[in-house]
């Protein structure tokens, strides 16, 4: 039945699938980006509690979904590549690794800068955010293991257990934070809750959701691209399109 | 054989040029060399960067999931927390200053050039210290957020790392030169420099938590002022007489 | 439209400062990605074009070689006829 994806194990068919796939992600993003957040900052209404600063919202709430998507994307590319012996999904586990890290920081920032107004703090420890630091931290790991190799496959299939481990622990972490944090009864009750959207907000909360999520889609692809020439850089299709780039 | 002795003649005349160049090689350009050398190397291998200064973080957020989230208890043990932080993290990285050297004879050549051993060693301390003491000069603030450390308090933490994270490398070089040559002495490197840091410790930590009640705390810092002078006087002879040790 | 002027839009209701800092830091460290994600494509590009001249280099290095080696055979021979 899967057949189908069988010619894209090859790296080169996989490469060139990818610059295929690019200006149409690229597009697709630019649209539902520039939509949702126009729509974000200019027209959705403010919170009846919150006032302006909800706005925050249509950034933050993508970031912290896709922080996680992105770790358990990165979890399915490690598995594959360890237990199937799928040489690509190295590439893509490597090529995900930064942009997760990155939309972590964001979600963590950007939390931050919502708190200062709402909790009259920078930062609180209540269960979401330490959980999400430490989802931060799991990233960094990550990156610093796969950057200590010399050899790329090596370094693949370490970070790759690395990333397993990780993705186990992620519910452990979660449910541990939690009950730490009703322990200690953190010191104010989070406001910020998932309000119960109304249809005015919804909408450009989905535009953003998905806008980000195909940025993503564009950051990876482009790494992947990268990836994929560095792990492959002696084979005569990737000299071939070496010549033809440095000759343009 | 008029060829020949031209030839010679000209060699001779290169070598009485290289004498004489030999001959005034500054202290200064030898100074700029070594330190040149060391911050390439580091730029080489970010890892070495980027690993200390994790830690670092990962240690501070430690604390607060083991101790609880009560902002109020966390601000009171906050300059505690950063600086001993602050120094496990230094000691991690002091393994770099002269390990990789040592293992590929350059350490012994440096110790058998004409130039004194002080300025060698100052250059490598001074490499040391921007690479591992500036950046956590520069992330603490934010982890001091994380720690809700008492807002007045914020101008003495910097001032006190700003002066003590020098003293910090230079009692460092002292131990790891007397452990370089012994196997395993990563150990052996802590019990040795950890008495050393005690004083640096324990004037910072009450210059911050002075600034905390709004009192001056100038007393503490020209303390560790006086350490950061003594220290930058006297230390690099005494690293260059443990370097000839454990060279030998 | 939620304001009435620029100026209100920039002040969002008095948490300008904590919503322009989101956005900000939001679109700072995409753009950095997206950067470090081109430049990368540029570096990898140059790295392997310098492995491949200096890997035909070598191979040409090795046919002059092999070319003067079997010419001083040649001439060897010659001589020694």
């Amino acid at each position: 039945m899967w057949k189908w994806l069988h010619p894209y194990a090859n790296p080169e068919v996989t490469y060139h699938f990818t610059n295929k796939l690019l200006p149409w992600l690229v597009a697709l993003a630019a649209i539902f980006l520039s939509i949702g957040l126009v729509w974000a900052l200019l027209f959705a209404p403010a919170d009846y509690q919150q006032g302006h600063s909800f706005r925050i919202f249509y950034i933050h709430v993508p970031a912290a979904s896709l922080s996680m998507g992105i770790y358990f994307a990165m979890a399915i590319a490690a598995f594959s590549s360890l237990v199937w012996q799928l040489k690509l999904a190295d590439a893509s586990a490597a090529a995900l690794a930064p942009v997760g890290a990155v939309f972590t920081a964001i979600a963590l920032i950007t939390g931050a800068a919502w708190g200062k107004p709402m909790w009259g703090t920078w930062w609180i420890w209540d269960a979401r955010l330490t959980s999400e630091l430490i989802l931060l931290f799991l990233y960094l790991g990550i990156i610093a293991l796969h950057s200590a190799f010399e050899d790329k496959n090596l370094a693949g299939k370490a970070a790759g257990i690395l990333t397993l481990v990780g993705v186990i622990n992620i519910p452990i972490i979660k449910y541990s934070v939690e009950w730490w944090n009703t322990l200690h009864q953190g010191s104010t009750v989070s406001k910020l809750g998932k309000p119960a959207m109304s249809l005015e907000m919804l909408w450009p909360f989905l535009f953003c959701f998905v806008g980000f999520s195909l940025l993503v889609g564009v950051i990876v692809s482009l790494r992947f691209r990268n990836e994929i020439l560095a792990r492959n850089s002696i084979r005569p299709w990737v000299r071939e399109l070496v010549s033809q780039h440095t000759k343009a | 054989m008029t060829l020949n002795s031209q030839n010679s003649a000209i060699v001779a005349k290169n070598i009485d040029i290289a004498i004489e160049e030999k001959a005034t090689f500054s202290y200064r350009h030898a100074f700029m060399l070594v330190l040149k050398r060391d911050l390439t190397i580091a730029m080489r291998h970010r890892d070495d960067i980027i690993n200390p200064l994790l830690f670092f973080v990962i240690v501070i957020t430690l604390f607060p999931l083991g101790i609880g989230p009560e902002a109020q208890t966390l601000s009171r043990i906050a300059p505690g927390i950063i600086w001993v932080a602050a120094l496990l993290a230094t000691l991690l990285s002091l393994d770099r200053l002269f390990k990789s050297d040592h293992q590929d004879g350059s350490l012994e050549q440096m110790l058998l050039s004409p130039h004194p051993i002080f300025i060698l060693v100052l250059a490598k301390i001074l490499a040391h210290w921007l690479i591992t003491g500036l950046p956590l000069i520069l992330i603490a603030p934010l982890l001091a957020v994380l720690l809700h450390l008492n807002e007045q308090s914020y101008g003495a933490l910097m001032l006190t790392l700003l002066l003590g994270t020098p003293v910090l490398s230079l009692l460092g070089a002292i131990g790891v030169a007397l452990t370089v040559g012994i196997k395993k002495g990563g150990v052996l490197l802590s019990l040795l420099v950890l008495p050393l840091y005690i004083p640096v410790l324990i004037f910072a930590t009450s210059a911050i938590d002075t600034a905390a009640l709004g009192l001056p705390y100038s007393g503490q810092l020209a303390i560790i002022a006086a350490l950061f002078f003594g220290s930058l006087t006297l230390a690099p002879f005494a690293v260059g007489a443990a370097l000839k040790v454990s060279t030998n | 439209m939620q304001f009435s002027s620029f100026s209100d839009f920039i002040n969002m209701g008095g948490y300008g400062f904590y919503v322009w800092l989101s956005f900000g830091a939001a679109a700072l460290l995409l753009t950095l990605l997206i950067i470090s994600s081109k430049t990368g494509h540029q570096k990898i590009i140059k790295q392997i074009a310098q492995r491949k001249n200096r890997e035909d280099k070598l191979r040409q290095a090795k046919k002059i070689k092999q070319q003067q080696a079997a010419k001083q055979n040649a001439d060897l021979k010659e001589v020694t006829r």
